[in-house]
């Protein structure tokens, strides 16, 4: 028990660390203000004549759409709290302080990470493809001309628009990991993982669509991530659960042991926030304020929403008996990811019928994933991975003009890169630092073991079997 | 008539509960306590401010027996819950002087069951 304390004791070396990454990225700053030329816009700009901007739309057009998209960035940043307090409260009190540590971390070294190389790996621009169009990069850092600033940019929204939407849906590729691994992966190892993938695979593979790279000149369609959000975090998800191994007492001889959340009301509260979140991100996908397009697409996004609800707990009611309350929260998140990729071409029934069938897929992968003893507490593999794949295909089926075949090889280009980067990574940590916590700090909590914390002082979280 | 009291970990209830059924123990009353013996605590902090913990978390069980079923039931909590590490607990046998099922008013050895 020595040794949890003695973790205290390096304090004054953290106070050093954080001075140093302080100075560090001040100078990174300066630096990045130094440099004269914009680089990284996504769409070349005509030259401007005589300092006049050659705008695309009206002023007022332009102010409409960039003010619609920052409250898109509003509402997909809000997600974070509904990612954190579903994983807290699907887990036992004795993690909480480490799941949500990290639900606080993720989006915080997203969005740096995203400034830093993310934005500018994942949309390279025209000039910047270094490998085909495969792979390409814009530079270090934001930054932009007075171009940037107007609709001569874009005519929905300003780079910097641009750039903190975007890189508020990068945050929310890793979260999704953080509920397959919890409750026994080191918090260090995960930290370490989430920002490599976060900060290079993300964008990298972002690019192959929304970065117009070789995937997009094929003709596939993803319209705000099945597969470049949803189903990037879910192979890593499942690559994460497989390689920490399930938690201590989960799997017994043949059977399989339920290790109960411990505040449903939380899991309640966080699904209506991501669904909540979900109209900025997907309705912030249409990239601009378009009356018709974001009020389709909200409708499609809604009833894929509650079809999931619907399709969850009916499967749940005859598979399980009685209707679990964490399935149909986990199928209105599963109609939400389904929907994602095709809410802007596919008709109204047409998402309805994606977020019924999502919602039966994610509760028989729920039960199937664990028959495969990969242990996954908040479903993260089911809802992210199954239903993103499913919602990628979906669009070839009932999206008008998508091609199954073409939407089949996007699903497998990203399984294949997704999967070896993140095994890649995985076992990169792995060697570093290892995964897993050690047993006694598994039962004793992470709270404990990783924060010298708890999230619960006054309570006694007790078992009751 | 025995009362026997088990101070166990409480990740080992699944497993004492396994054992006592096994040896056809079926009726307990289990808590949630804190204690500590040899085991010492642990620290937390919290906001540069840090605290000893040393009541740790514990779970008791209260069985009622008949002379015949002691042995099997000490042996069986023991093999549930014997990890041979410091902390795993401790067991106390008192007296029971009566034992009373309410439904039906009986008493002593058929009380217990």
């Amino acid at each position: 028990m020595k040794a949890l304390g003695s973790r205290y004791s390096g304090g004054w070396r953290g106070v050093l660390l954080a001075v140093a990454v302080a100075a560090g990225s001040a100078m990174a700053v300066r630096a990045q203000e130094a440099a004269a030329e914009p680089a990284g816009l996504a769409v070349a700009a005509e030259p401007a004549a005589a300092g006049e901007e050659a705008a695309t739309v009206s002023a007022e057009l332009f102010a409409v759409n960039n003010t619609w998209m920052m409250v898109a960035t509003f509402l997909v940043f809000i997600m974070h709290l509904g990612f954190a307090t579903v994983e807290s409260g699907l887990n036992r009190a004795k993690n909480a302080v480490n799941i949500l540590f990290k639900n606080t971390m993720i989006p915080a070294i997203g969005l740096l990470t995203y400034a830093l190389i993310g934005f500018n790996l994942m949309y390279p621009g025209e000039e910047h493809w270094i490998l085909g169009r495969f792979l390409g990069f814009g530079g270090f850092g934001v930054r932009t001309g007075p171009e940037g600033l107007t609709s001569a940019y874009n005519a929905g929204y300003t780079y910097w628009t641009d750039f903190l939407f975007q890189g508020m849906f990068a945050a929310t590729a890793a979260t999704i990991v953080s509920g397959a691994v919890c409750e026994r992966i080191k918090l260090k190892s995960f930290l370490l993982f989430s920002t490599l993938y976060v900060a290079l695979i993300y964008p990298w593979v972002g690019s192959w669509k929304w970065g117009l790279g070789w995937l997009d000149a094929k003709g596939f369609h993803d319209f705000a991530g099945s597969t470049l959000v949803h189903s990037v975090g879910g192979w890593a998800a499942l690559v994460g659960a497989v390689m920490v191994g399930p938690r201590l007492g989960k799997y017994t001889n043949g059977g399989v042991r339920p290790i109960m959340g411990h505040n449903l009301p939380m899991v309640v509260i966080g699904v209506f926030l991501l669904w909540l979140g979900w109209f900025g991100f997907n309705g912030g996908s249409v990239l601009s304020a378009d009356p018709g397009k974001v009020s389709f697409v909200l409708v499609t996004t809604s009833l894929a929403a509650s079809a999931g609800a619907l399709g969850a707990m009916l499967t749940s009611w005859m598979v399980q008996k009685k209707p679990d309350l964490t399935m149909v929260l986990n199928g209105i998140l599963a109609g939400l990811v389904g929907i994602t990729a095709g809410a802007d071409v596919v008709s109204v029934p047409a998402s309805v019928g994606i977020g019924l069938i999502a919602g039966v897929l994610v509760v028989l992968s729920v039960l199937g994933i664990d028959r495969l003893r990969v242990d996954d507490p908040v479903g993260a593999v089911s809802v992210h991975l199954v239903c993103g794949v499913w919602g990628t295909l979906a669009v070839g089926i009932w999206g008008e003009g998508k091609s199954f075949a073409v939407q089949l090889l996007g699903v497998g280009a990203y399984a294949l890169a997704c999967v070896l980067s993140a095994a890649v990574l995985f076992g990169l940590v792995k060697l570093l630092m290892g995964l897993r916590v050690s047993k006694e700090e598994e039962v004793l909590g992470l709270d404990v073991g990783e924060h010298g914390m708890e999230a619960y002082p006054d309570f006694q979280g007790f078992l009751t079997k | 008539m025995k009362l026997i009291t088990a101070i166990i970990q409480p990740d080992k209830l699944p497993d004492v509960k396994a054992a006592l059924f096994a040896a056809e123990v079926y009726k307990m009353t289990v808590s949630n306590v804190i204690g500590c013996g040899q085991q010492m605590g642990y620290q937390e902090t919290y906001r540069g401010a840090v605290s000893e913990v040393n009541l740790l978390k514990k779970v008791r069980i209260d069985i009622a027996v008949n002379e015949g079923f002691v042995q099997p039931t000490i042996d069986a909590i023991i093999k549930g819950a014997r990890t041979g590490k410091i902390g795993d607990g401790k067991i106390f046998i008192t007296d029971l002087v009566e034992c009373i099922r309410i439904r039906t008013g009986e008493k002593g050895g058929p009380a217990i069951g």
